[in-house]
């Protein structure tokens, strides 16, 4: 075989090799448009139904039996005090683990234990965590079908997220930050409470934003608990005019949340209610996008800015 | 730790043991021990909470035909407690899903790792990850109120609840978590990797598929098995979508309901506790957590020997 | 061509000329205006102070620097016998590197068996045949000087292989598709020296088959393998000849001082 021969048959095969690189190329954009048009026509569908609903009304009324005149009143007022309670119990337990398995644990069978677990949590199904707040904190600790209950199943739900991303900070901090505190004559808990986090604090804070966009659209583990679907009244007050002034009423009072609000719509056969879902879809994408969104930009705007 | 803080320095009295610092730093980390430790109590209590509640339902009910019988009518009087039909549900859903979720994932992970421009992966990234962050339960309001109708313009004889329906959202669901797992695994395959396949003449399909795909090969089976338990615990989806009957069927333009759904379903009536109907949904929440368990474990292998490779 | 600084050893063809070659890393002009010829079937080392450019130089010969974005060639890479410009737009990388083999400073076997790493520049090029593909790969092994070494498990992991072995498997890689012209860049920076022996060795019988582009950072290694030596400096090609000459008698002075230790 002559070199031109051989050349030309170098070149014919590379011809038919870069059409695969063209076909795979429109797959690849193909695949990525089904996602995309997914996603607008779902977006597109709730404002087309959602949007005439939503007035001032829809956010200041309780649900009602008349489609037209039921609001979202108590589900968001729930839903606030869920996450209240969702944040209190998984933000100081995620940040302690987090900082736990970064900076203090030892290389032992035990660590090995609770980093398996955290990752093996993170792939529960969230209808297990339903089940464990149902027999647990609704029965056996006598908490009932209420916000307490629910708050704490949440948290337990979004209790990886947290752990995962606080490492992850963590660990992105330079060794030379450490021993610079470290060689100042800082205690481990002086460098991690001066240094470490607060320098991880973005990052910290861009997993609790993802972890309770979660928690707010999780519908499962509330429905397990129990939580009712009709509730036409709100829970007591955080405050009270006498002394002490705080009230922890609420905590144990019956609630809905948006989710399962928008459910109890989506289930009911008239068309009506299915709008009504179709709004209280909307209002609660806008609020996970815009969480997911900010955390989304923050971490952008990390890694442009901090160049350790 | 023997540091010298700045007041010893400038008034020496002495450089040993500062008891009480010691002290509270031993209280800190025992504190944080603490937190960690919680996550192994969450499995405990998840394990002992669900195998207690299970334990008292198969006092009840014999294994044997809890695993092999065909009807699941905990509800009626005439109760069977055959789980095979909601495993057969939640399998032909999941199954549906990652038919879409697998395949779309995996040619969106390698577009974006291996062809995408710059700007494009930038911009496709956070929107998948926006994607991923919407609410189930949206999802199934999907479903119901869009896919299947549209479908049933496709299928005339399908009916208003079916597997294929929830079965397809869920698949469009899941493809964030396919797509973005695969596409880190793929991006952690070293450069010089790619460099000695297009030194060797290949294309960039080539190397693609050739080279980065064998290379990424745990990571992408890491994101397959989360894709897989995501399909088999998702809840809403399929509880708004395919319907809350127990049926035993292979076909997915059925309708038929899930493990999750049947706890839904359960849940939202109103079962007194300790009653046969409520152990039912921690028997249920059993076999679905043994199901995800043993592909989690799967997956964490096969991330365990990801990491060896290089 | 610019002939001054070509110094003929032996009497030899070309199999390359490069021409005014510059090339620039977006802003940055990493190399300045190179003239240089490579011999056919014999080897030519580049050497010089790390940083000199003598790595995006020999990664011209194949286009390498087309897989990054802000890369930027000008001049001409003529390659013989066709006499064609593979730097020109025109020009597929794809089929220069299909004539160019490459061996990287470390073994980058890829995550396959022995077997498949040497045939996977065949089966790039669409060949199927079993036979073909096995009696090229014992060719490529044995002359990589590796076949007796691994006939035995040519179907486990490469990764499996010593530092030095998983470099010869690179070499016979890139051989067993039956290259023009191989490029090493820097071979045996990342193995010991009973390994860099035998990588030497190997490319000194290679000089047979191919013609040989090194880069290298040890000095005596470019003495001991090279027919040709070019030194390099801040993208500057300073001095090209006869390596006996540039090494006993270099022309310009700062080949001197480097060769002889006093640089930097």
């Amino acid at each position: 075989m002559s070199s031109t021969d051989k050349l030309h048959e170098i070149r014919a095969i590379i011809v038919r090799h870069k059409r695969w690189d063209l076909v795979f190329m429109a797959a690849g954009m193909f695949a990525l448009m089904i996602a995309v048009l997914t996603f607008t026509v779902l977006f597109a569908q709730m404002i087309i139904d959602g949007m005439p609903r939503l007035s001032w009304d829809f956010f200041t009324s309780f649900p009602s039996r008349r489609p037209g005149s039921a609001g979202i009143l108590s589900a968001w007022v729930g839903t606030s005090l869920v996450m209240l309670v969702t944040i209190v119990a998984a933000v100081p337990m995620g940040i302690g683990a987090g900082v736990y398995l970064e900076e203090y644990a030892p290389k032992n069978l035990v660590t090995e234990i609770i980093e398996i677990n955290v990752t093996n949590l993170a792939g529960v199904p969230s209808i297990i965590y339903g089940l464990l707040a149902l027999g647990l904190f609704v029965y056996q600790l006598g908490f009932g079908q209420s916000i307490l209950s629910a708050g704490l199943a949440l948290a337990l739900l979004i209790l990886p997220v947290v752990i995962v991303t606080t490492r992850e900070a963590i660990r992105a901090i330079p060794v030379a930050i450490r021993e610079g505190a470290y060689a100042l004559g800082a205690t481990k808990w002086q460098t991690v409470s001066d240094h470490l986090i607060p320098y991880a604090a973005a990052g910290i804070l861009t997993g609790i934003i993802i972890g309770l966009a979660r928690a707010i659209g999780e519908t499962a583990p509330i429905i397990t608990i129990g939580a009712m679907t009709f509730i036409a009244f709100l829970p007591p007050s955080l405050v009270q005019t006498e002394f002490p002034f705080l009230s922890f009423e609420w905590l144990t009072s019956p609630f809905t949340v948006m989710p399962i609000q928008m459910f109890n719509w989506v289930s009911r056969p008239e068309e009506a209610f299915q709008l009504n879902a179709a709004a209280a879809g909307l209002v609660l994408v806008v609020m996970t996008l815009a969480m997911n969104g900010l955390a989304i930009y923050l971490r952008y705007h990390m890694r442009k800015k901090i160049k350790w | 730790m023997t540091a010298k803080s700045p007041a010893e320095i400038s008034q020496p009295r002495r450089l040993g043991y500062s008891y009480r610092r010691n002290l509270r730093e031993r209280f800190i980390e025992a504190l944080l021990f603490l937190t960690a430790f919680a996550s192994v109590a969450i499995t405990l209590a998840i394990v002992v909470m669900l195998v207690k509640e299970s334990y008292e339902f198969f006092q009840h009910v014999s294994i044997l035909d809890f695993l092999t019988d065909t009807q699941w009518t905990p509800l009626f009087d005439d109760a069977h407690y055959g789980i095979l039909p909601l495993v057969s549900g939640t399998l032909v859903s999941s199954a549906v899903a990652l038919l879409v979720a697998i395949p779309l994932g995996t040619i969106i992970a390698i577009y974006l790792s291996e062809f995408a421009p710059f700007t494009v992966r930038e911009i496709a990234k956070p929107f998948l990850e926006l994607l991923g962050g919407v609410p189930t339960i949206v999802y199934g309001y999907f479903a119901l109120l869009f896919v299947t109708p549209l479908l049933q313009k496709i299928f005339p004889e399908l009916p208003g609840f079916s597997l294929l329906s929830a079965g397809l959202v869920m698949g469009i669901m899941i493809i964030p978590y396919v797509s973005s797992l695969s596409e880190d695994a793929m991006r952690a395959v070293p450069m010089s990797m790619r460099e000695g396949s297009y030194a060797m003449g290949a294309t960039r399909f080539q190397t693609a598929i050739r080279v980065v795909m064998p290379a990424a090969y745990s990571g992408i089976a890491a994101a397959y098995i989360l894709g897989i338990s995501r399909a088999v615990g998702e809840t809403m989806v399929v509880a708004v979508a395919a319907g809350m009957q127990p049926n035993l069927t292979w076909n997915p333009m059925e309708p038929a309901a899930t493990i999750t759904a049947y706890i839904v379903q359960v849940s939202l009536g109103d079962l007194p506790h300790g009653s046969i109907g409520y152990q039912t949904i921690f028997a249920a929440g059993l076999t679905l957590l043994l199901m995800t368990l043993s592909f989690n474990i799967i997956g964490h292998i096969l991330r365990k020997r990801y990491r060896e490779i290089y | 061509m610019h002939e001054s600084m070509v110094v003929h050893a032996t009497p030899t063809q070309y199999k390359s000329e490069v021409r005014d070659l510059s090339f620039y890393y977006g802003e940055f002009n990493a190399l300045k205006n190179i003239n240089m010829a490579l011999h056919e079937k014999q080897v030519t080392a580049l050497i010089g102070p790390s940083g000199c450019g003598k790595s995006t130089f020999l990664r011209c010969f194949n286009r390498m620097h087309d897989l990054y974005p802000g890369n930027r060639y000008m001049g001409e890479i003529i390659l013989q016998p066709d006499n064609v410009n593979i730097l020109a737009s025109n020009v597929d990388p794809i089929e220069v590197r299909m004539r160019i083999s490459m061996v990287f400073q470390k073994p980058n076997p890829f995550p396959k068996s022995i077997y498949e790493n040497v045939a996977y520049g065949l089966r790039v090029r669409g060949v199927r045949q079993r036979a073909v593909l096995d009696e090229k790969v014992e060719e490529a092994l044995r002359d990589a000087a590796l076949w007796d070494e691994v006939k035995d498990r040519l179907n486990q992991l490469a990764f499996n292989l010593s530092g030095g072995q998983q470099q010869r498997l690179c070499i016979a890689r890139a051989l067993a598709t039956d290259p023009e012209i191989l490029l090493f860049d820097e071979p045996t920076s990342a193995l010991d020296p009973i390994a860099t022996a035998s990588i030497e060795e190997l490319i000194t019988d290679l000089k047979d088959k191919v013609t040989i582009l090194i880069v290298t950072h040890n000095m005596q290694q470019a003495a001991r393998v090279s027919d040709y030596t070019a030194y390099m400096y801040l993208g500057e090609l300073i001095e090209f000849g006869v390596t006996d000459t540039i090494f006993i008698k270099p022309k310009n002075k700062q080949t001197e001082d480097y060769i002889t230790g006093r640089f930097g």
